[in-house]
């Protein structure tokens, strides 16, 4: 990277990981700051409507779609650690400005959709950056979530980075692509066939023998570790951010 | 058959959730599926992985499809055209009742108390077995799966394996019992050797044979069929008369574009790079196959769909099943949670359209919205798109409502809506979430227990409690206190 080159980033937190995840949002700041790039957090922010949307309540995600391209049409890049939330905005706000018969929020998206990134395809795709000079000496493993492969397509984006993350003992999870049954509101509506997806999800990443399971999503975590604490396993996670932004003074001292 | 075998043989309309939790406890059920679709997925990735063009053969696939769906009418009337120059009978039917009345009446006029079937999810779909058992004509499934459904009174579980859900052993005993074998062994020679017996004579006794389509092609008005055992190669030769009922979505405009399905729809169903039988045939030939040949061309909740712009993609299907064999649900459920003929993610948007969201309103929801089967699709039905889109149609049928004024679910998602549309009221709830959550936090830092719908997260799995400090509140203290330092 040229010295001097930074990038102003705005932090879209996304309103679960604001209110029950900071610590990632803390993390996302510290990489970026590390790599010497501005990042700034525009307080009118609240959500992508991400969870209104894929329940149908579709009229009623309109107004939060267009109240986060109001907030964000004028950034110069904005990023997200949440693949699923930047699926949302990639598939789905188009078709809701179409749906509303709002032309100029369709045409405010379709200007502001290329500079919107989902973390760690920011590091790698637009910054070109694999080592953060992080050092995490733990046993990880990684789980790849459906909208970081199916919707953002990140293929081995975020496996790169952790590659290059220091004393990280990296272990693959068998079925890795296959979904942990979270799915939104899906996890309450179908709470029996959601509950026996995650049980298969969390048996391969138990087989793994990690101590820390991590992805770019923390809803998926969010689920994977509830069961993962309901049965004591003792195993942890940690969003991918939290991995990259821990330091030489050891895991977690970061954030 | 008695009335309660026919019962047997329908679906009993419950919701989904509640069906599942029933088959998630059929340990049984759930390995056979998990194992078979397993399989399959194996060999289809195989398959379709040898092939460089496989994304452009995906893309031809959708573009034929769409195009011929927005002029179906067109190829419709250049099919009926075709096929009767052919020598072939071309039939309307409107719904189930229009398509059953006609077959049976062809069945009848030829005084048929037996007919052979080959496969078909068409006839599952419109009810066709129990109408004509009714009616005293007792229809005989030819294909092994199917036959192992019909002697079994079981239901079909997966429009290309009906009898996915069932394994070998429980086709042993089956078969000792209906077909009176009691030494019968339980490799798979023995149990195709034992259907083979029981089958053969019916094909050069019976008259009448019913098959599906897998392609109505316009150009020739020809009727093209793949299958596996050779059993629908029979039943479109041997008998005199052919009755074939076809959705009328299965059209495709010519001869020519089999060159992308023939390629697409063997390894997406099967992992076969070919079908061991690809019968087309057009009309009748003097001295050669049937002498009588019938095509009823079956609407039944299909031209609605075409007028919904966002959902009128589902009718590109092809029936291949991939996207049940890729479905996570389906791994754990098996396809009779779906309480419909077709199942998995292609049922959970084809059921309720077909039946006008009467049945299956539950059923645009059995989906985490994973996106795998959007990904295998081979003519690109954006599955997950069209899920949302009929959810959207579930709830402003039931917001309209008066129970579903009041509902729980409509309440909450409206108050978070509220909430989402501007910062100052989000962060409010978020300090109020940071207090009310108490009573619910248990010592070791955790919500374990929620109540109402919440209960469904709870019941397998912990909450860590929302931390005291939101980002935007340790934002907002840390950059003040920059300012400060600053200043």
């Amino acid at each position: 990277m040229r010295r001097g080159w930074f990038v102003r980033v705005s932090l879209f937190i996304t309103c679960y990981n604001d209110a029950l995840f900071p610590d990632t949002g803390r993390a996302v700041v510290r990489v970026l700051e590390r790599l010497g790039h501005e990042i700034e957090f525009r307080p009118e922010q609240t959500c992508c409507g991400q969870m209104h949307w894929n329940t149908g309540y579709l009229r009623e995600a309109v107004p939060i779609i267009r109240h986060f391209v109001k907030v964000y049409r004028d950034t110069e890049s904005v990023v997200i650690p949440s693949s699923s939330c930047v699926a949302m905005m990639r598939d789905h706000y188009l078709k809701a400005a179409e749906m509303d018969g709002d032309s100029k929020l369709a045409k405010e998206v379709e200007e502001l959709l290329p500079r919107v990134y989902e973390f760690s395809e920011f590091l790698v795709r637009k910054l070109g950056v694999e080592d953060v000079g992080a050092s995490y000496p733990h046993r990880v493993t990684y789980h790849a979530s459906c909208h970081s492969m199916r919707s953002l397509h990140l293929g081995d984006i975020p496996i790169r980075l952790l590659k290059k993350v220091l004393g990280l003992d990296l272990q693959p999870v068998q079925n890795m692509e296959e979904c942990c049954g979270f799915g939104g509101t899906f996890a309450i509506k179908n709470a029996d066939v959601s509950s026996a997806m995650l049980a298969d999800k969390v048996r391969n990443v138990l087989n793994t023998g990690a101590e820390v399971c991590t992805a770019v999503d923390n809803s998926c975590l969010m689920h994977i570790y509830g069961s993962l604490h309901r049965q004591r396993t003792f195993v942890r996670t940690a969003h991918i951010a939290e991995i990259l932004a821990s330091g030489d003074a050891g895991p977690g001292a970061s954030v | 058959m008695s009335e309660s075998e026919v019962q047997a043989t329908q679906w009993n309309r419950r919701e989904f959730p509640e069906a599942a939790k029933d088959l998630l406890q059929d340990s049984q059920t759930r390995k056979n599926v998990q194992h078979a679709t397993n399989v399959i997925q194996a060999k289809r990735k195989r398959v379709v992985d040898e092939l460089a063009d496989w994304e452009e053969l995906r893309e031809s696939g959708r573009q034929v499809k769409a195009h011929t769906l927005r002029h179906l009418d067109h190829y419709l009337m250049q099919f009926e055209e075709q096929c009767t120059r052919a020598g072939g009978h071309v039939h309307w039917a409107s719904d189930a009742a229009e398509a059953n009345r006609i077959i049976l009446g062809l069945v009848q006029k030829h005084e048929a108390k037996e007919v052979i079937k080959i496969k078909t999810m068409t006839s599952e779909e419109v009810g066709l077995n129990a109408q004509l058992e009714q009616n005293g004509v007792h229809p005989i499934e030819t294909d092994l799966a199917e036959l192992i459904i019909q002697l079994g009174k079981d239901r079909p579980s997966h429009f290309v394996a009906p009898a996915l859900h069932v394994n070998k052993q429980q086709v042993r005993a089956m078969f000792q019992r209906e077909m009176n074998l009691p030494d019968l062994g339980d490799k798979p020679e023995d149990l195709a050797t034992a259907a083979r017996n029981y089958l053969r004579e019916k094909y050069l006794r019976i008259k009448v044979a019913i098959s599906g389509g897998n392609f109505l092609i316009a150009d020739t008005g020809g009727v093209c069929i793949l299958e596996s055992e050779g059993n629908g190669r029979m039943c479109l030769t041997l008998p005199d008369v052919l009755i074939s009922i076809v959705g009328i979505e299965k059209i495709i405009p010519s001869f020519r574009d089999l060159e992308i399905f023939l390629q697409t729809l063997p390894r997406s169903a099967t992992g076969e790079r070919m079908n061991p039988y690809n019968s087309t045939w057009c009309g009748v030939h003097p001295g050669d196959g049937p002498k009588e040949f019938h095509v009823v061309l079956l609407d039944n909740g299909r031209s609605p769909i075409l007028a919904d712009k966002e959902a009128r993609q589902t009718l590109q299907c092809i029936r291949c099943a991939a996207c049940l064999n890729v479905c996570p649900v389906y791994h754990q459920t098996g396809g009779h949670a779906y309480e419909s003929v077709y199942a998995g993610p292609i049922g959970a948007i084809l059921t309720p359209q077909l039946n006008s969201m009467e049945a299956g309103r539950s059923l645009p929801y059995a989906s985490s919205l994973c996106g795998a089967c959007y990904e295998v699709c081979p003519v690109k039905i954006n599955i997950p798109e069209v899920l949302i889109h009929l959810r959207g149609k579930v709830v402003r049928e039931d917001q309209a409502t008066f129970a579903g004024k009041f509902s729980l679910w409509n309440i909450g998602m409206k108050t978070a809506a509220f909430l989402f549309e501007d910062a100052d009221r989000l962060a409010m709830a978020e300090r109020f979430g940071q207090i009310a959550q108490k009573p619910l936090v248990s010592k070791n830092g955790f919500i374990e227990w929620m109540p109402f719908m919440l209960s469904g997260w709870t019941q397998t799995r912990d909450l860590k409690a929302m931390p005291a400090q939101s980002f935007r509140q340790w934002w907002a203290e840390e950059h003040s206190a920059k300012k400060e330092t600053d200043a």
